[in-house]
């Protein structure tokens, strides 16, 4: 039973709707009541007082990995939703690279369940876009929309032919289904592991040129314009992506692009020795392609921010550099990272919110990340000014694999609604 | 970014990783030792009771039976106890069961590893994790580092041309996978040497090498120019499939050092080599052979350089 | 106050005595990095001793390596090659504890197996830690804990007496 909630005193910024003011936020069945006046008769169950905080939308992450089906040895679906419920984050989707992957209907609701499970329901399944994402055979995509998938994508892995992208384009276009799609040349990538710069050369590590992706995103572009799939560029790394989609936008062609959060803070210079922490896919580029993604952002070019979310094992970063595993466990560094862009005045607070909700809902043309009444109540209030550590005290992902670690940062949240049912209230505020 | 890991708290060795990090002085103490470590080997008994009592056990994960035998004397000669270990790296291909393998011989109270590995930080990797009373040395990390190589490539440098300030060494072949080159090239600019330039097409130099404080050039003839000290590194044959050269004798018409080129280089120019040779591929034989190489006087330094580099970096820790 | 021309006159009847007793012939003389090297140029000299000196830094032997690890400023051992069989003189500045004699005879005898081996030394004072003892000495002295001898050099050769503060 969903009761009745009265958000009052906070700031609301609800960037969809223009709205910046204090005020309160009612919610209730579920779903915004209203914004503004309070609704005829309305009798709160509960009332959260946010004073000194700020109330927007929950947030939608495109790309995280739960680890389930597959790798519960890293991660589960109740530690990672855990993790997302005390991050902001409302609406997540999964990628498609889980074991066994999501390339059937059975999977793709097996995923339903575990979200079910959960109590966080709002776990979207992003479809493999090839058969086993091996690049060779287009999966069912018409079955697994059906199944609830809300994309389709072929994670990090490669689509050596060009003819099978296509297709595979075509195809999806003609189910209207959105492409994900990290561009990545494989053969260019050379399974490196560090940018292809100063710090790869001195270190001797195998590096990826900007290039590997530059070369991949003209060609889906080029492609995008053919079939006119609908194309989303997710984890861009690079100044000159930031220009092509700039291009590719003002010539008409309608894609988006995202970037997640630890590229707009971190570059190859960052990279302590050998540390696998800063292991990731894409690698950490040099300071001016982190400011043109920070331009790209500000600019609109970029549309949204995205975590992912890439909890691994104590034994998966074990090793020399090269050899262990990339990726950042980075749900819950995700508000105070856009914060502290903020703060860096890379973006203004309602870019940074609309980055994390409006935009991503209107890529996946969702009716959520507004606070729109008649939207789900997906909320999230946070106090701006808190400072928190990241320890094993706070952190709630099963994966501690982040270079943040031990560091403090400003801004945690303290309730988090999802379709009005308060999910994550921080310990302090209970 | 510096590297303090191989420092203890009084700026003495801890681990050897790397040249990067390490001032001119510290380098400079290394070679000075090694020179007092060349008169052991003219003793009856060729070692001194140095490490007396100290296990050393030299971890291979990679084949290389001249780099393992001259540490294996470096050992001894040091009175050390020396277990060699030749590990397959298919059973290890994770760093959990890297770990497993240390923790095991540390549970034998090792007092050193002297480690070689295909993937750059290995080393780095096993330093950070073993027992803080273990000493690690680095006898060639993947494509990163292989720092004693080029002490004993310095030592020899410096036996026979006394000053570094002066000199223009060239590095000449496959700088982009060659480990030895990087450590070479730190360890110069360290030491205040004029001009380090490394010579080689494109395809085997690694993206912004000048960032590493070299200068560029990818013509033998022109880069030999004014050369004091000729470095040629060895070519892997796996080049030619990966389409990083067209040929063997395309590559030794290009950058091979024959008699007619060395000619070009200073007169009294040295030619070093750190093994083993491809004859006709990267060098020609009569330079390998010819009075200006000192390719068998750099086998004969490794062990003084290895002993210095030990005995060092088992100083007692955390006595003061 | 000590005067090293006199020690070193006593240091040399003492030594032309011993090899007369034992019957030394064509000792090599090996003189112990620093100050050692510094007395024995002078005993070479004066004892006309044909072979050149031979130098030996007995750093690598030193029994405190697991205390204070290798001395920073180590130089070369300097020997002959030919040391089986001879009879050698030994020199030092001071001999104090008998340690770095014991270092000084197990490096001698890494080279080879000497016939005889007699040591000479500057000044032995008291303080001896291993049944070992010069052969000969310039002068014989007893100090106090918080003092020690101190040869400059090479040149002028020059010794005498250093008091530091007692610890504790």
């Amino acid at each position: 039973m969903m009761g009745k909630i009265h958000i009052r005193h906070g700031r609301v910024i609800d960037p969809a709707n223009e709205i910046d003011r204090i005020g309160s936020v009612y919610i209730a069945d579920g779903k915004i009541a209203s914004v503004a006046e309070e609704p005829a008769g309305f009798k709160a169950d509960i009332v959260i007082d946010a004073s000194n905080q700020i109330v927007c939308p929950g947030f939608i992450d495109l790309s995280v990995r739960l680890r389930e089906p597959g790798h519960s040895r890293k991660a589960t679906f109740k530690s990672e939703t855990r993790a997302a419920a005390s991050a902001g984050v409302t609406t997540m989707c999964l990628q498609p690279d889980t074991n066994p992957v999501i390339d059937t209907a059975a999977v793709a609701e097996l995923i339903k369940e575990l979200a079910e499970k959960a109590n966080y329901p709002q776990v979207y399944p992003i479809a493999a876009l090839t058969q086993k994402l091996e690049g060779n055979e287009l999966s069912s995509m018409l079955a697994l929309k059906e199944a609830g998938c809300i994309a389709v994508s072929n994670a990090n892995q490669p689509i050596r032919n060009l003819l099978i992208l296509r297709r595979a384009m075509e195809y999806a276009a003609s189910h209207d289904l959105l492409l994900m799609f990290r561009p990545n040349d494989y053969w260019l990538g050379n399974n490196g592991c560090a940018h292809e710069g100063p710090v790869a050369t001195r270190y001797g590590l195998p590096s990826i040129p900007d290039a590997a992706e530059t070369i991949a995103l003209d060609q889906c572009l080029e492609l995008a314009e053919l079939t006119r799939c609908r194309v989303h560029f997710g984890q861009i790394s690079c100044k000159r992506s930031v220009i092509k989609i700039h291009q590719a936008n003002k010539y008409g062609l309608n894609v988006s692009a995202d970037v997640s959060i630890h590229q707009l803070h971190l570059t190859e210079n960052d990279i302590k020795p050998f540390d696998s922490a800063y292991h990731v896919l894409p690698p950490f580029r040099t300071e001016a392609d982190k400011q043109y993604l920070r331009q790209g952002l500000a600019s609109g070019t970029i549309s949204s921010i995205c975590s992912d979310h890439q909890p691994h094992d104590i034994d998966a970063k074990l090793g020399a550099f090269p050899e262990t595993d990339p990726g950042v466990s980075s749900l819950e560094t995700l508000l105070p990272l856009m914060l502290k862009l903020v703060s860096q005045h890379a973006i203004t607070m309602e870019q940074g919110i609309a980055a994390l909700s409006e935009q991503p809902a209107r890529i996946l043309q969702l009716r959520s990340g507004a606070l729109t009444p008649g939207f789900p109540a997906d909320v999230c209030v946070f106090d701006p000014d808190m400072d928190w550590q990241i320890n094993k005290q706070n952190w709630h992902s099963r994966g501690v694999n982040t270079p943040f670690w031990n560091q403090t940062f400003k801004g945690r949240v303290t309730h988090t609604l999802q379709a009005g049912k308060v999910i994550f209230c921080v310990p302090s505020y209970r | 970014m510096t590297d303090n890991l191989q420092l203890n708290a009084e700026g003495k060795l801890k681990h050897f990783l790397t040249i990067e990090g390490l001032s001119q002085a510290l380098l400079t103490e290394i070679l000075d030792t090694a020179e007092s470590f060349v008169g052991v080997s003219d003793q009856q008994i060729k070692k001194v009771p140095l490490l007396r009592g100290k296990t050393i056990v030299n971890l291979f994960f990679e084949n290389s039976t001249r780099t393992r035998t001259t540490f294996e004397l470096a050992a001894k000669r040091l009175s050390a106890d020396v277990l060699s270990m030749s590990i397959a790296t298919s059973s290890t291909s994770k760093g959990e069961s890297l770990l497993d393998t240390i923790r095991n011989l540390e549970a034998m109270f090792v007092d050193m590893f002297v480690v070689r590995h295909a993937i750059s930080g290995a080393a780095h990797f096993i330093a950070q994790h073993t027992a803080p009373h273990i000493s690690v040395i680095n006898a060639g990390d993947g494509q990163h580092a292989h720092p004693t190589q080029a002490m004993l490539d310095m030592f020899t440098i410096r036996q026979i041309k006394k000053d570094f300030a002066p000199l223009r060494v060239a590095i000449i072949g496959d700088i982009l996978h060659s480990r030895v080159a990087r450590s070479q090239i730190q360890a110069l600019n360290a030491l205040g040497t004029a001009e380090v330039r490394v010579i080689a097409p494109k395809t085997l130099l690694p993206a912004h090498v000048e960032t590493l404080g070299v200068t560029v050039s990818h013509n033998l003839t022109e880069g030999l120019q004014d050369i004091d000290v000729i470095i040629m590194l060895r070519l892997q044959k796996e080049r030619m499939t990966s389409a990083l050269l067209p040929s063997e004798s395309e590559y030794f018409k290009c950058f091979g050092l024959t008699e007619s080129k060395l000619k070009i280089a200073k007169p009294d120019a040295i030619v070093m080599h750190p093994g083993p040779i491809n004859r006709g591929v990267e060098i020609e034989s009569n330079v390998a052979d010819g009075p200006q190489s000192v390719i068998l006087k750099q086998v004969s330094n490794g062990i003084a350089v290895r002993m210095a580099i030990m005995s060092m970096a088992m100083q007692p820790h955390g006595v003061s | 106050m000590l005067d090293i021309n006199c020690l070193l006159d006593n240091l040399e009847t003492g030594l032309n005595r011993v090899i007369h007793e034992r019957k030394l012939a064509q000792p090599l003389m090996i003189g112990l990095r620093t100050g050692g090297v510094w007395v024995a140029e002078a005993l070479h000299q004066r004892l006309n001793i044909q072979e050149p000196l031979g130098l030996l830094d007995i750093s690598f032997y030193r029994d405190d390596f697991s205390q204070i690890g290798v001395h920073p400023n180590v130089k070369p051992s300097q020997l002959p090659p030919n040391i089986e069989g001879r009879d050698i003189i030994l020199v030092d500045d001071v001999f104090y504890t008998g340690r770095t004699v014991r270092a000084a005879l197990n490096e001698i005898f890494d080279y080879g197996r000497p016939k005889q081996v007699v040591l000479g030394v500057l000044i032995e004072r008291n303080g001896k830690q291993i049944p070992i003892s010069p052969d000969c000495s310039g002068e014989q002295v007893i100090l106090a804990a918080n003092q020690r001898i101190k040869l400059t050099g090479p040149e002028p050769l020059a010794i005498h007496i250093e008091t530091t503060a007692s610890h504790d």
